[in-house]
């Protein structure tokens, strides 16, 4: 057993490794201003724009939660994702990421909070932008720690504590994110992405030629699981695949590290080819993910309580150092969300908060050293989080996609309907949030037989209606009001360039 | 803004292309070939004609809809 955990701890340790010495060759070519730091100048090319994005979309929940949820109530979560990721999140990737990309890029802009305090003259809106961004980004770095952590715990049995596992990784993140800014994030997140894509294939190949092929497999679902087979039934209602991928797929759009992404491209040509490889990445990725998860429940495979399917199931048909080799890849996903999540975070706390508001004479050196003691501090917080676990945190960073979805609409109105005045973003902004946020946090109300406060309004989730609201007030409220004298109606239409 | 027949043709298509990449049509089917449910194979095969007509896209008509873009 010590050599298994030898051979563990040595896959591990290796990819680490590896991981920190990409950070290292990034840094010597950053230089210390902070587009550079934040954006890597502007110039990432298609494969590594792709995979940054692609890896810093994935957490955890490819690994673990993702093959869980196929386990316990069937593969359908491939259509959601494809879906949500594939479909709807390209169609975003042009909607507000070319846009933004090319607003961006004329007025030099690095956050959301910025490019919307210019166009609608209020440093106001541009510090509530990145304060509701980061309060939903808090709780969710936070559970990928918890994540990191307790997936140590389970590859060594114990050996290495919660505390130890989760202090390490945040301590590597740091160390690489303060060194390296962007480019490094990016270059790492390139090696992460293709590990994870190279080993979920391996492991489907291995489990499927372990277990006697795909059809001996589907023969087995049928006998065990046959409601797997049939499409929808269980969770599986059309309401939740629409309510949940439309939810995901704009929070998605708005999450910082996304979001920031879309700033960072060399040329226009770098989206379109990224634009058009997002389906068929998302189905090489996820679809063998879910189906290990699904054959698992066909293999009657048992999971003790609190543990992960995928391990599980590797460690029954692969040999040691492979299932090790998956569980790193899964911390692979895990740090390559949340190493963009620090940086963007720290950017939106120095350039919306800091900057405007305690010191605007800041020089861009002395920025982009705040926003490295800004990473330590963020994730330090969010690690010492994670060792109390908060109910209410843990709550937040579950609901935190619904959260960020909340602002989608609202922007995508500012961005192509010159109209939008600032009152209309505040209303949109605020109220959606407050109707979002009372939905999370008030426990449900009966009320002359109608439930207020519950999960669902006519079986549609409450995310959905919240969004419809966010819409509602920023265009109504849009017209009822006249654009203040400060604001730049035609920031976001005229004067763009592609080239 | 002037949207034309073009743009309205995209906005459909793309419309066409969320709404079927779950196969509706085969609610509750439990049928399974080379050992995967038909409805996956239809999904997987959906995906693939998404990033073909994503391509023709970018080809044909990037930019649209994003107000005047001078190249």
């Amino acid at each position: 057993m010590v050599s298994a955990l030898g051979i563990q701890l040595g896959v591990v340790g290796v990819y680490l490794v590896v991981a920190l010495a990409i950070g290292l060759l990034a840094y010597r070519l950053t230089s210390s201003d902070a587009e550079d730091y934040y954006l890597a100048g502007r110039s990432i090319g298609t494969v590594v724009l792709l995979f940054t994005t692609f890896a810093t979309l994935l957490s955890a929940f490819t690994f673990f939660g993702g093959p869980d949820l196929a386990f316990r109530a069937g593969p359908e979560w491939i259509l959601v994702m494809g879906v949500m990721d594939g479909v709807l999140f390209a169609i975003l990737w042009y909607v507000v990421g070319y846009k933004q990309w090319l607003v961006g890029k004329v007025h030099g802009y690095v956050t959301l909070g910025e490019m919307l305090g210019d166009r609608f003259g209020s440093k106001r809106l541009r510090a509530l932008v990145a304060g509701i961004s980061l309060f939903w980004l808090f709780p969710y770095v936070m559970l990928q720690q918890m994540g990191a952590g307790e997936a140590i715990v389970g590859l060594t049995n114990g050996a290495i504590p919660y505390w130890a596992g989760a202090a390490g990784i945040t301590v590597f993140m740091i160390a690489y994110v303060v060194i390296a800014g962007l480019r490094g994030v990016a270059w790492t997140d390139t090696l992460q992405g293709l590990f994870m894509l190279g080993v979920v294939w391996l492991a489907v190949g291995w489990v499927a030629v372990a277990a006697g092929g795909p059809t001996a497999l589907s023969n087995a679902l049928a006998t065990n699981k046959p409601e797997f087979l049939a499409l929808g039934g269980g969770l599986y209602s059309p309401q939740f695949i629409i309510s949940t991928a439309v939810t995901i797929a704009f929070g998605v759009a708005m999450f910082p590290q996304i979001n920031q992404r879309f700033f960072v491209a060399k040329s226009g040509k770098v989206l379109k080819r990224s634009f058009a490889l997002w389906p068929v990445l998302v189905v090489l990725l996820f679809v063998p993910a879910f189906l290990l998860g699904t054959w698992a429940a066909g293999l009657g495979i048992s999971v003790p309580e609190g543990a992960n399917v995928l391990p599980v199931l590797l460690n029954e048909y692969t040999p040691v150092w492979f299932a090790a080799l998956v569980v790193a890849g899964a911390m692979a996903a895990m740090m390559s969300s949340s190493d963009s999540m620090l940086l963007s975070g720290s950017s939106y706390f120095t350039r919306d908060l800091y900057r405007p508001f305690v010191n605007p004479s800041a020089t861009d050196a002395r920025e982009a050293w705040l926003a490295r003691i800004g990473v330590a501090v963020f994730a330090t917080l969010t690690f010492v989080a994670s060792l109390f676990r908060p109910g209410t945190l843990v709550e937040v960073g579950d609901t935190a996609f619904g959260g960020f979805a909340q602002m989608a609409l609202p922007v995508i109105v500012a961005l192509y309907w010159p109209k939008t005045t600032r009152s209309g973003m505040f209303a949109g902004i605020i109220g959606s949030q407050a109707f979002y946020l009372a939905h999370v946090f008030v426990p449900p109300v009966d009320l002359a037989g109608v439930t207020l406060f519950g999960a669902t309004y006519l079986t549609w989730d409450f995310a959905l209606w919240g969004m419809l609201l966010s819409a509602l007030l920023t265009v109504g409220v849009s017209v009822l009001t006249v654009a203040a004298p400060e604001e730049n109606q035609q920031r976001f239409s005229e004067g763009i360039r592609a080239d | 803004m002037t949207r034309t027949r073009t743009d309205y043709l995209w906005i459909a298509t793309f419309a066409v292309l969320v709404a079927l990449a779950v196969p509706w049509f085969l609610w509750g089917d439990s049928r399974v070939f080379a050992g995967l449910p038909l409805w996956l194979w239809w999904h997987i095969g959906w995906m693939l004609l998404t990033a073909a007509v994503f391509h023709l896209f970018t080809r044909r008509a990037w930019d649209r809809g994003m107000g005047e873009v001078s190249n």
